[in-house]
């Protein structure tokens, strides 16, 4: 068989460089939990996995995590439309900012977030007369997780937004469209496989959100208390085993999760793809 | 008159795009307008959709004062260059979009629907590609689509926005006859700009053209081509050989030469401009007759085409003079390329500086 000739040379060097990383990087320690957690029968496991404090935890952390992407889809977009949309004094200052909690340290933004919300901190003082408190609960965490899943939503939904041409818009218009048809008929289907990408990996990085969370969650077992940190708890009683097993679960349900986000998105490439 | 347009003015910041510009359209007729490439004519459209709003002056359809309507009440239909289609729609769902977003007391039934769209689809010769989606087709073919989608909602005006800019010359020459041919079938009230001067001297009924924000001259093609009022128009359209020259009691002096006009008896030491076209141009290889002549040099021959076209240089003259000879008279002449000849302009018009006006003079 001739031996294909490609125009773009190295490809070889390239996919082995490309497997060679990825393995070191990811599939080694990913398979090493995976490897850790063998040494619990699986009586064991499942009673570690299946403890009534750790399901708490899971319920918390996947729905704290995706209350928060779905804030940020709603949210982010909103941004991302009015910092591509609209011109203002001092846009490039809040498009800069929209970067800012991928830059600050977690634990940075925890403490702050703390003391901001706490029941003396600026805005926690003014809702708490109201009855609702916002540090050492579930609204906590999810605060603290939106807040670092802000720019994922932004920043994929943004060059899209711009990429839209102005003359679909103007054609649904003539056409005897309203606003809103527009926005529905015409705007969201165009960025919904970006938006649904953005969502996607600000779920992603809520579930695995660690440093930011543990200051405003308190961390009272069975309320506020979310599966990184009892991995970590595990750890510091050096029960190594039962924390990558809580670990392996985790990540096999964080898998079928973009398993299926990814699907979702096959789907619509497939769909959007007939259209190319 | 089916759209009155009235003193309208636009600006960009600094930039007037429209300066005072007032134009009646009549009812069933295909008008082009007509100009460079920032003169304001896609501008003039787009107000007369609702697209954009005028600094100030108004816009009547039908005797109504639509100036303040938005675009979806305007009942126009829009066809963009670059097609516009919705590319997450297959062609069918494109065509049936206008009526699918009507409210629902005056939504068309499904079935309605379909019909519509699929007559409108036969209308334009696609209905084989009801199923496809925008991307797959030719230009040519979403150009045709994207008219029948602005055709579905029914509308009492069509604008359309250099609708074949975007095709190659080939694809662009068959859609522009198509485009007539549909005209003449619907008589619908259209306005199309362009900036191809052949595409609007071949399909318009009327062709307005604009420069600088400003209307030049409004007329049938053959008038525009034939009496062009300013210099600007006579340059757009087509190919010309313009000259500076100095008019004297009825006299044109370019360079050495004198022609004799049939106008401006009584102008004194004036400068002007004067302009031929290159087809109104006589080649002698003698002189011939006694009205004056250039005497040239042949510097360019290209005789591909029923036209021959010649690049005629005079002496101590940087510009070349363009001229067109038949296939025959080009044998019958025998020239080749560095000859020196005589070219004898038959039909010479001078436009005084700041001047509208002109005269001709007719040799031979």
């Amino acid at each position: 068989m001739a031996k294909q000739k490609n125009i773009l040379p190295g490809f070889n060097l390239s996919l082995g460089y490309t497997l060679l990383y990825l393995s070191l990087i990811v599939l080694i320690p990913l398979s090493a939990a995976f490897i850790k957690t063998t040494e619990l029968s699986f009586n064991e496991f499942w009673n570690v996995v299946t403890a009534p404090r750790v399901l708490a935890s899971y319920q918390l952390t996947f729905g704290a995590s995706l209350i928060a992407a779905l804030i940020n889809a709603a949210f982010g977009l909103l941004t991302a439309w009015v910092l591509v949309r609209y011109t203002f004094p001092g846009k490039k200052i809040i498009d800069a900012l929209v970067d800012l909690p991928f830059a600050l340290p977690t634990a940075v933004a925890g403490i702050a977030l703390t003391a901001v919300y706490a029941g003396n901190g600026w805005i926690g003082s003014w809702l708490e007369p109201h009855g609702i408190k916002v540090a050492f609960t579930p609204l906590g965490v999810i605060i603290a997780l939106t807040f670092i899943g802000l720019p994922f939503v932004v920043r994929t939904v943004q060059p899209v937004l711009e990429d839209l041409e102005a003359e679909t818009e103007e054609a649904a218009a003539s056409l005897g469209a309203n606003r809103w048809q527009t926005f529905t008929k015409i705007i969201f289907p165009a960025i919904w496989p970006a938006l649904l990408t953005g969502f996607a990996l600000a779920f992603a990085r809520a579930i695995g959100e660690y440093g930011s969370v543990i200051f405003i969650a308190g961390n009272v077992p069975f309320v506020s208390e979310i599966t990184p940190l009892i991995i970590i708890t595990k750890l510091e009683q050096y029960e190594y085993a039962s924390a990558t097993a809580v670990a392996v679960v985790m990540l096999v349900i964080s898998f079928l999760l973009l398993f299926a986000i990814n699907g979702l998105q096959w789907w619509f490439n497939r769909h959007a793809n007939a259209a190319r | 008159m089916s759209i009155e347009i009235r003193n309208i003015r636009k600006n960009f910041g600094s930039f007037s795009a429209l300066n005072d510009v007032s134009l009646d359209v009549p009812s069933g007729e295909l008008v082009a307008l007509l100009g460079p490439s920032g003169c304001g004519k896609t501008t003039l459209l787009r107000i007369i959709a609702g697209l954009e709003t005028p600094d100030s002056g108004s816009i009547h359809f039908y005797g109504e004062d639509a100036t303040a309507r938005q675009v979806r009440e305007r009942e126009v239909g829009f066809v963009f260059q670059h097609y516009a289609l919705f590319r997450h729609m297959t062609v069918f769902e494109n065509v049936a979009f206008g009526l699918r977003v009507r409210p629902k007391e005056t939504r068309p039934s499904d079935a309605e629907i379909k019909r519509r769209v699929h007559e409108l689809l036969e209308l334009v010769q696609l209905d084989w590609l009801a199923d496809r989606y925008p991307p797959q087709l030719s230009g040519g073919q979403r150009q045709r689509i994207a008219l029948a989608r602005a055709l579905a909602v029914e509308p009492k005006v069509l604008l359309l926005d250099e609708p074949f800019g975007a095709l190659d010359a080939k694809v662009r020459k068959e859609l522009r006859r198509w485009l007539r041919r549909l005209h003449d079938e619907l008589h619908i009230t259209s306005i199309f700009v362009t900036h191809d001067q052949e595409e609007a001297l071949e399909v318009a009924d009327r062709v307005v053209v604009i420069n600088k924000g400003q209307i030049e001259q409004v007329g049938s093609p053959q008038e525009v081509y034939d009496h062009p009022v300013s210099p600007f128009v006579y340059q757009f359209l087509g190919n010309v050989n313009q000259f500076q020259s100095h008019i004297h009691e009825g006299e044109a002096k370019i360079g050495d030469v004198g022609l004799k006009l049939d106008a401006h008896h009584d102008t004194q030491n004036s400068s002007a401009l004067a302009f031929v076209r290159p087809h109104e141009i006589e080649i002698y290889k003698e002189r011939h007759g006694d009205s004056a002549a250039f005497e040239a040099d042949v510097h360019y021959i290209n005789a591909i085409g029923p036209l021959v076209r010649l690049e005629l240089k005079i002496a101590n003259k940087v510009e070349l003079i363009e001229a067109e000879l038949t296939q025959a008279r080009f044998r019958e002449l025998g020239l080749t390329q560095g000859e020196h000849v005589f070219i004898y302009p038959r039909n010479v018009r001078v436009f005084l500086d700041g001047q509208h006006t002109g005269g001709y003079i007719q040799q031979i």
